[in-house]
């Protein structure tokens, strides 16, 4: 008697996750199509020797390209030293990343505090008005940053005129440039996920930390920031990610020598003719990505349960 | 019947002056609380008593320092804390939504307010063991505060709220959530909590049992006002104003026209025929047609003439005792409630003439 229904819940257990496999399988395939296989074919384009004219000899495999990453061969004597101008470019990449997702932070969290803190149909106007620069391409908005910061440009010309200044300030083509631009790309991508886990703050627990004796700054310590962690953290990877392998805004703003990894690795890619290398470039850069995430959802969920965030 | 307590003979903790509280403005203003005087004393168990929406929380939250007051003063052992943040006033919170923190366990939110006090750890520690033992929630120290039941994140809500040694408590219906038993057993502890610690307690509730049961002195709200003031003898036995009459145990009302007055007491000649002395509250005169109210124990059902007489309508057995709904001769109910005895038989049944016996001293004259 008692068997039958068993069997019955069984069954339709069975048939449930069936059902939920398929409802994925859409976007199983189509992550798997798109982000898996490219994946293997720069796996394997990074193995072979290169191409006299870019592109790779197939089923000839080499170590060259991951040679490349890190160490180059003087081509008189075949000595081996490290290519310090990649490894720069890894520094600088990660440093601009770092201070980017910093700078985005701290000008992120008072404004979506802002927001999430106004009555709530002024609050959806707020978040519209966040959303703006979405509207234009992002290279026309580089351009424009270009024509804000350059010598002859608005704010320079600006500062001369009322005085200020004398000579244009260099920011064009400086690594001020390419963390302006990136600041001012990726600064949305903070403030929604900010946004979006302070709204669901209960204001409430604000009211109780006041009660029981915190000031103003232990209740954001204490209280705020543990409980808006998780948009704190997707905001940052949000932020961190796209920055580590920005393109558009280093060749514009910085210009030809101030070179991110995206420069570098289209670098090879093209004029360079180097595939394998390149191909190699972009799995370490992968790799950078990957090794900072888990070090940072590790470091942020240990916090995030003992509460001294 | 003990004295009820004079605010005057014991200090005063906290004071409310002429509070009112304005919420919006314009046509959608909304006057939560209406010119609201009251001192509360040192040690006192004092309850707000009133329906949703009447004000309660909102004169909790001007105390606590979280909403400031349109006009008036708070005064907190004499002195205007009008500049003082919540977080330092001498106040704790148990609140309505109890206000847990969620990324914090059992053990971490009691000691919260000891931290932020700068207490010594070992301290804090002997002192979250203490109020996790007072509670009985030892075992559910180390759990997240979302991963416990309605019941007890109320009593780590009162644990939180009562570590830091408060001078005032401030308790927002914090029992609401229990099951009857442990409602029971909570009433007992917070009162015997109340009487060893020497903390003022200003509690809320909408339940009038509770309210009568544990406090030494009850305010009845009413639509941002304070209604009456006493002691739960008080409020129940002489009610100023029908509202509080209505909201605290069932009444009888009674009609009639103030014959004369004297010496605290009023003469009344009934709208039912029938004379009855009335006693009325301090600060008034009673004349002209004036409302008695009398609580159904305070009358006897008799046979034959009495104050008052009507038809039985209907008699309900209750176990201890026995409610007799009766309708008078000017057409108004009236009930008696009496108690029940072993062998006793009630001399009357449904449609019987009866009288009724107002006892001495328990009709009171309404405020109008
Ligand atoms: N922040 C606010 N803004 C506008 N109106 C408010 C605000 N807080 C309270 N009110 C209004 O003030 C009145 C009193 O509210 P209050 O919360 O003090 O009631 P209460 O007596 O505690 O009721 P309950 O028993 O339901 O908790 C209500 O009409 C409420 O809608
Ligand atoms: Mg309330």
């Amino acid at each position: 008697m008692a068997r039958e229904p068993e069997l019955a819940a069984r069954q339709a257990h069975r048939a449930e996750i069936r059902s939920r496999w398929l409802l994925s399988a859409p976007a199983l395939i189509i992550i798997f199509v798109a982000a898996v296989g490219p994946l293997f074919v720069m796996l394997a384009y990074s193995v072979m020797v290169r191409g006299d004219y870019g592109d790779v000899r197939f089923g000839e495999f080499s170590s060259e390209g991951w040679f490349n990453v890190f160490f180059q061969r003087d081509i008189f004597d075949d000595t081996i030293t490290y290519a310090d101008a990649h490894l720069s470019i890894f520094w600088r990449s990660i440093r601009l990343s770092l201070i980017t997702t910093v700078s985005t932070l701290i000008l992120g969290f008072p404004t979506a505090y802002f927001i999430a803190t106004r009555p709530r149909h002024t609050r959806e106007v707020w978040v519209f008005l966040i959303t703006i620069p979405f509207w234009t391409n992002l290279l026309i908005r580089t351009f424009a940053m270009q024509e804000v910061i350059r010598n002859e440009g608005v704010v320079n010309t600006l500062l001369q005129a009322l005085g200020v200044i004398d000579q244009p300030i260099q920011i064009l083509y400086t690594d001020w440039a390419i963390l302006f631009g990136m600041v001012y790309v990726y600064l949305p991508l903070m403030v929604l996920p900010l946004y979006a886990s302070m709204e669901r703050l209960d204001f409430r627990l604000v009211e109780a930390g006041y009660d029981l004796y915190a000031g103003r700054f232990a209740v954001l310590r204490r209280i705020i920031l543990p409980l808006v962690k998780p948009g704190l953290v997707a905001g940052s990877i949000l932020v961190f990610i796209p920055s580590l392998g920005a393109y558009v805004t280093p060749r514009v703003l910085g210009g030809g020598k101030n070179m991110m990894l995206g420069n570098l690795i289209e670098l090879q890619f093209g004029a360079g003719r180097n595939w394998p290398l390149g191909a190699a470039l972009s799995i370490t850069l992968m790799v950078i990505v990957m090794v900072a995430l888990l070090f940072y959802v590790r470091n942020a969920s240990r916090s995030g349960a003992t509460g001294h965030g | 019947m003990p004295e009820p307590l004079r605010v005057n003979e014991r200090r005063v903790a906290v004071e409310a002056r002429n509070i009112s509280k304005v919420f919006g403005t314009g046509e959608h203003a909304l006057r939560a609380l209406d010119d609201v005087s009251v001192g509360i004393a040192e040690n006192e168990f004092f309850t707000l008593l009133g329906p949703s929406g009447c004000g309660k929380t909102t004169l909790l939250r001007l105390i606590a320092g979280f909403e400031f007051p349109t006009s008036g003063a708070i005064l907190l052992g004499g002195e205007d804390i009008a500049t003082l943040p919540p977080y330092k006033r001498p106040v704790n919170t148990v609140f309505q939504s109890y206000a847990l923190f969620p990324h914090l366990t059992v053990a971490q939110n009691v000691s919260f307010g000891l931290e932020m006090l700068g207490k010594p750890r070992g301290e804090i520690e002997a002192r979250v063991a203490e109020m996790l033992k007072l509670m009985r929630m030892e075992q559910l120290a180390n759990r997240r505060t979302d991963q416990i039941s309605g019941g007890q994140a109320q009593r780590v809500a009162l644990a939180r709220a009562l570590a830091p040694a408060p001078k005032v408590l401030l308790l927002d219906e914090p029992l609401s959530a229990l099951d009857y038993k442990l409602r029971k057993e909570m009433q007992l502890e917070l009162k015997r909590m109340q009487a060893e610690t020497g903390i003022t307690f200003i509690f809320v509730t909408h339940d009038q049992e509770e309210a009568l049961t544990m406090s030494d002195r009850v305010a009845v709200m009413s639509a941002g006002k304070i209604l009456q003031v006493g002691s739960p003898r008080d409020i129940y036995d002489r009610p100023a104003e029908r509202f509080v009459a209505d909201f605290i145990g069932e009444t009888n009302y009674l009609a009639g026209t103030v014959q004369g007055v004297d010496g605290g007491r009023a003469e009344v000649l009934l709208k039912t025929g029938g004379r009855i002395s009335a006693s009325y509250s301090e600060g008034m005169t009673p004349s002209g047609e004036v409302t008695l109210v009398v609580r159904p124990e305070h009358a006897r059902a008799v046979e034959g003439a009495a104050d008052l007489s009507g038809a039985v309508e209907d008699i309900v057995y209750f176990g201890t005792d026995t409610h007799i709904h009766t309708r008078l001769d000017d057409g108004s109910a009236f009930t008696v409630r009496q108690q029940n005895s072993r062998n006793a038989v009630l001399p009357f049944a449904r449609g019987d003439r009866i009288g009724i016996v107002v006892g001495d001293d328990a009709a009171q004259v309404l405020r109008d």
